[in-house]
């Protein structure tokens, strides 16, 4: 997992047509930055989408890159969500290996991270949990040993605390000062 | 009214006021080359699509109206990245059409394919792949509002042979804004910024006006005068600020940055504020960034947000467009003074005295032609400027050729210059000559070009003859890539690398006439006012005047790459060759 402070969370409004994840996404690539995760899906209003991006990039060049995304003419607005402000979920589909004298262990472990088995087959158990990304990480960590035939996570998606009123992108430090 | 996508396409720009288009027609854009038939807009045929990019951008320079390219598919739209490239960098508004391969075809490299909004994605402000007839007339109408709004600059609309072939019902929309729901512009000032920049105005004691390509984009430029006049505050104009404020004014100090005169330079450096006007502190005119202007304070004005704080921290940021600024500025200003009364006002002239030293002690200049040796390029572009009026559009290409234009030109009103600023594209000036011509046809057009540059577009002057729009070109013939060739012998030891193009290949004056252009040779001094004048009086076919010019001379002054301002070199005297 990237260092806390590189780690940021955007939070972007989008028209909802071809071609605008890669204008988002192009941003990012051609100043060689790399996106972390990455989830788009049409909002309540089907005419828009909101792009949960998490990057790992320093404070100053992403200030640019925000300058950039709001020129983009299908982007309508960005926040940059602060994770200590925000709730995050993520949603974790693995596949594990779960023989008949593993089995029990594989569920119990499902059943404390509060994720559920979605799919059971002869030697196999296909589980699913949504959670923040570091209990996504935890509940990793711990199914490993019982053997991951596939495991694939979403992308994280945020959305502001209620108490926080109006999240504004935080003041990053300038290069020239 | 039914309509094709096609008629749909040419009835929007005809709505859209378009007088004239430049391009290329093939395969995918067929169609819509059979509506162009039967319409008042002029077409005007190039010999190779950067041509149509680049004459639209000159089109667009010289008229502040959007320039207009038209091409097909996969080839043509790469040929024309070029001039979008260009277009993007200096904030030109250009609308460019591509034909497509049908939509059915799109993705199956189909012949003469190319995913040309993917290509252009990055260099245009916005693009439009066309999927339904229907949608022609309120996307032609959001490029044009978004190529001309904000801060200027490319779009393209890119359309499959099977939208334009198909049928639509006519419709013109009321508000085109109204698909676009993410785009407004910031065009007014904040009143707190403004009234903060006029404090920061008014304590100043060193300030300079540092105005960029936005005073011309927005028509500020008389503004840009009434804040010089009221304020007294010495104005540099960078290269794409060439005519933003007369040169013959007393308080104009000429460009700035890496070739920019000493004063200007200098004045930027020891300044106590700098006012910048639609600039963006280039990389060629602050040199090393942490070195710049470093005692000044920075009021910043940029109709694009993603300006403010990229490079330099502004004390006082303001999102607007310049006109709309700069009359709130002024007035704030004159504010600002009423209240702190006018005895307050803080004295220039110790400032001034010293701009004024600096501008006697170190001038541009360089050593006159001697007897039997070859022309000079500086004693060139001062006959040219001398035998031609202020109105003169002059246009160049990159390079040596381009700085000594933009220094020893005296450009009196905005919009007569016109170059390629920050992608720095050589090849840039006969084509975009032409597309300033046809938008000022009543306007001399004085192409100032590289011999290096010539032949990268040269044969767009077949165009010019066929068309009849006659402009006139100066190639400063020093059988070298100039610029590169100045750096080998500073910075390279002067091991000369694959700079050398020869003096006699091509035969300038036999290529021109075979493009249907007068061509004139000139070797000497006493034959230069000559050929300027013949060339002057010459109004029925475009016009080549080489000169062959001297391959030693340098462009002065510099501030070496990575360097700071401070270490200006003025002259080759100044240390061995420049080092």
């Amino acid at each position: 997992m990237a260092d806390q402070q590189r780690r940021h969370i955007l939070s972007v409004l989008v028209e909802n047509r071809s071609g605008v994840l890669a204008r988002v996404a192009g941003l990012f690539s051609r100043r060689g930055y790399n996106i972390f995760s990455l989830a788009v899906a049409p909002t309540d209003d089907e005419r828009f989408s909101r792009i949960t991006v998490v990057v790992d990039v320093e404070s100053a060049p992403l200030e640019q890159i925000v300058k950039q995304l709001h020129k983009l003419v299908n982007v309508l607005k960005i926040t940059e969500l602060d994770p200590s402000d925000a709730v995050e979920r993520e949603l974790l589909m693995a596949s594990v290996t779960a023989s008949a004298t593993t089995r029990g262990q594989v569920t119990e472990l499902v059943a404390i991270f509060g994720g559920t088995v979605v799919d059971v087959g002869p030697e196999h158990l296909t589980v699913c949990l949504a959670d923040e990304p570091r209990r996504l990480d935890d509940f990793e960590e711990l199914i490993r040993p019982f053997g991951i035939v596939e495991l694939q996570r979403s992308g994280q998606l945020a959305l502001a605390k209620l108490e926080t009123r109006a999240p504004r992108l935080r003041r990053v430090s300038d290069r020239s000062a | 009214m039914k309509l094709t996508g096609a008629q749909a396409l040419i009835k929007s720009l005809e709505a859209q006021g378009v007088e004239v288009i430049f391009g290329l027609p093939g395969g995918a854009i067929l169609p819509v080359y059979d509506p162009i038939i039967d319409s008042p807009i002029r077409h005007i045929l190039v010999r190779h699509e950067q041509g149509a990019g680049h004459a639209a951008e000159g089109y667009a320079h010289v008229t502040g109206k959007p320039g207009v390219m038209m091409v097909t598919s996969g080839p043509a739209a790469t040929n024309i990245v070029t001039p979008l490239a260009d277009a993007y960098m200096d904030s030109v508004p250009v609308v460019c059409i591509t034909g497509q391969v049908g939509t059915g075809s799109i993705g199956t490299d189909a012949f003469q394919e190319a995913d040309t909004t993917g290509i252009t994605m990055s260099i245009t402000k916005h693009n439009w792949l066309v999927t339904d007839p229907a949608d022609i007339p309120s996307v032609i109408a959001q490029a044009f509002h978004v190529a001309t709004t904000g801060r200027p600059g490319p779009v393209l609309v890119d359309i499959p042979k099977d939208v334009s072939n198909g049928l639509m019902e006519w419709y013109w929309p009321e508000d085109p804004a109204a698909g676009l729901p993410g785009y407004r512009p910031t065009l007014k000032g904040h009143p707190r910024m403004i009234k903060e920049a006029a404090k920061l105005i008014c304590d100043a004691s060193r300030p300079v006006i540092y105005a960029g390509g936005g005073i011309i984009r927005s028509g500020a430029s008389g503004l840009l005068r009434s804040l010089a006049e009221l304020t007294g505050a010495p104005v540099t104009t960078t290269l794409m600020a060439r005519g933003a404020f007369p040169d013959s004014h007393p308080l104009a100090l000429g460009m700035p940055g890496m070739h920019g005169n000493y004063a200007a330079v200098t004045a930027m450096q020891k300044a106590d504020l700098l006012i910048t006007l639609g600039a963006r502190f280039d990389d060629r005119v602050t040199g090393r960034v942490d070195a710049f202007a470093p005692l000044a304070k920075v009021v910043h004005v940029d109709v694009d947000p993603a300006e403010l704080g990229k490079v330099r921290r502004a004390d006082v940021p303001i999102v607007g467009d310049c006109s709309l600024v700069l009359e709130e500025l002024v007035e704030a200003v004159r504010a600002e003074w009423q209240r702190r009364g006018e005895n307050s006002r803080v004295d220039l002239s110790p400032w001034m005295a010293e701009i004024r030293s600096w501008q006697q002690r170190y001038p541009l200049r360089y050593e006159p032609t001697e007897e039997g040796s070859p022309l000079k390029p500086q004693f060139v572009v001062e006959r040219l400027r001398e035998l031609n009026g202020p109105e003169t559009i002059v246009v160049s290409g990159v390079g040596q050729h381009q700085m000594w234009a933009s220094q020893y030109w005296r450009f009196e009103n905005p919009n007569t210059w016109v170059n390629s600023g920050g992608l720095g594209t050589m090849g840039f000036a006969v084509p975009a000559a032409i597309g300033a011509k046809v938008g000022r046809p009543g306007a001399t057009v004085w192409a100032i070009d590289g011999d290096g540059c010539f032949q990268m577009t040269a044969q767009e002057l077949v165009t010019a003859t066929a068309e009849r729009i006659p402009i006139k070109v100066a190639i400063l013939n020093n059988a070298y890539l100039g610029m590169v060739r100045q750096w080998q012998e500073m910075f390279y030891d002067q091991r000369y690398s694959e700079v050398y193009l020869s003096p006699d290949l091509p035969d300038y004056v036999m290529w021109a006439e075979a493009m249907g252009c007068v061509g004139i040779r000139v070797e000497s001094p006493d034959q230069v006012d000559v050929a300027i004048q013949k060339a002057n009086s010459i109004d029925d076919r475009p016009v080549v005047v080489e000169f062959r010019t001297d391959a030693r001379e340098m462009v002065y002054p510099m501030v070496p790459a990575g360097a700071s301002n401070d270490d200006i070199v003025v002259g080759p005297t100044q240390g061995e060759g420049g080092h």
